[in-house]
């Protein structure tokens, strides 16, 4: 029987689905965030729009869930074999990719509340989402946009270095690093 | 006495009444043109949460021929032009022109003809008529209210509720309600 929490060496299912379940959905924002704004078609556009607020809602809802269980969880220490530098850049590169998990839906959020749109927001139609307290105005809705757009940008581009950085692991260094985040029964040393 | 002669005035009265209904009727006979100066085509679709959007449309023509003696042989056309649509937001005019809402450029007229007319009071009736909007028609419900007859000209207060989705206008449903809500002023002079 796996663990559904972390272990010393080892993570929980829990994390684990977690980790790949945003690892999709955040992946998935951003395509369909370029899609949406070159989308010719008003009415696609439009439509596209709301899919990518109603995902945007269910990511911020995960990631409030993920850091709570990640605070209350601590992760596995990295493999003996890892070097100093890579041992003191990980902590930060996961910590930002927290960062902008988090960042991304609030951004999108403010994006919606501050629109001279004034387009509601309601969750695969599901229930009505209120606006964040935020006055609207045109200026207030392009900062927000680019906001948005640049965090999007850094986020995929950190996301990027991320995997990359799991592959290397897997490939060049033959270590537990990538393996014990598809399977708990994967890890130690 | 004075019980009998007050007696005898709201008799009168009564008959009167009616008399000056279909006296106003027969005054009111006649075709009149729509004038865009004195009339507004408004709406207001409501939005999930409360509140609605207001629009209107600037450009439309018409004609309203109200029958001498048979109020249910009266007509009324009118032609609305969806590229004059405004709300105020000019992001959201452009999104209505285009194919997710009117597709002014194909569909460049929405056309309201009438098929009867019936009274259902002293100033009202209820006019029925074939809507014709992005290539669908169908069969729609108006209530006007006359609203003054001097010099020449008519008005009527018209109110109904078109369902948007028949008509391949569905976008942005449930967060927009189907329903829209109709209000307008549409003033005729005679000839």
């Amino acid at each position: 029987m796996q663990s559904i929490t972390n272990t010393a060496t080892r993570y929980g299912w829990a994390m684990i689905v977690f980790h790949w379940l945003i690892g999709v959905i955040f992946i998935g924002q951003f395509v369909l965030g370029v899609v949406m704004v070159r989308t010719t078609s008003q009415r696609t556009s439009f439509e596209l729009i709301q899919l990518h607020k109603s995902f945007g809602f269910l990511l911020l809802g995960l990631i409030v869930l993920r850091i709570a269980w990640r605070l209350g969880n601590a992760a596995p220490p990295l493999p003996r074999s890892v070097g100093t530098l890579e041992r003191r850049a990980a902590p930060l590169a996961h910590f930002a990719l927290y960062a902008f998990q988090l960042a991304l839906p609030l951004s999108g959020w403010a994006l919606v509340s501050v629109s001279t749109l004034e387009i509601p927001s309601m969750p695969f139609n599901l229930f009505v989402m209120p606006n964040l307290p935020l006055a609207e105005s045109d200026a207030a809705e392009g900062f927000w946009t680019s906001a948005h757009w640049y965090l999007a940008y850094a986020g995929i581009a950190l996301v990027a270095l991320h995997i990359a950085a799991a592959l290397r692991h897997h490939f060049l260094l033959r270590d537990s690093v990538l393996k014990r985040m598809i399977t708990p029964s994967s890890g130690g040393e | 006495m004075n019980a009998r002669i007050l007696g005898l005035a709201a008799f009168a009265a009564c008959l009167v009444m009616p008399v000056y209904a279909a006296v106003a009727l027969s005054d009111a006979a006649g075709s009149y043109t729509i004038s865009p100066s004195g009339s507004s085509i408004r709406f207001t679709i409501g939005k999930a949460g409360g509140g609605g959007f207001d629009g209107a449309f600037g450009r439309f023509k018409g004609t309203i021929r109200i029958d001498n003696g048979d109020v249910s042989r009266s007509k009324v056309d009118l032609t609305i032009y969806p590229e004059s649509v405004g709300t105020g937001q000019g992001r959201i005019d452009q999104f209505l022109r285009s194919d997710a809402v009117f597709d002014a450029a194909n569909n460049p007229e929405i056309q309201f003809r009438s098929t009867s007319v019936t009274r259902t009071g002293d100033t009202t009736a209820l006019v029925t008529g074939r809507l014709t909007a992005r290539g669908k028609t169908f069969p729609e419900k108006f209530t006007a209210e006359l609203g003054g007859l001097k010099g020449g000209t008519i008005k009527f207060h018209v109110t109904g509720k078109v369902l948007r989705s028949r008509y391949g206008m569905d976008v942005g449903t449930p967060l927009y309600s189907n329903v829209v809500d109709f209000d307008m002023t549409l003033m005729g002079r005679r000839g």
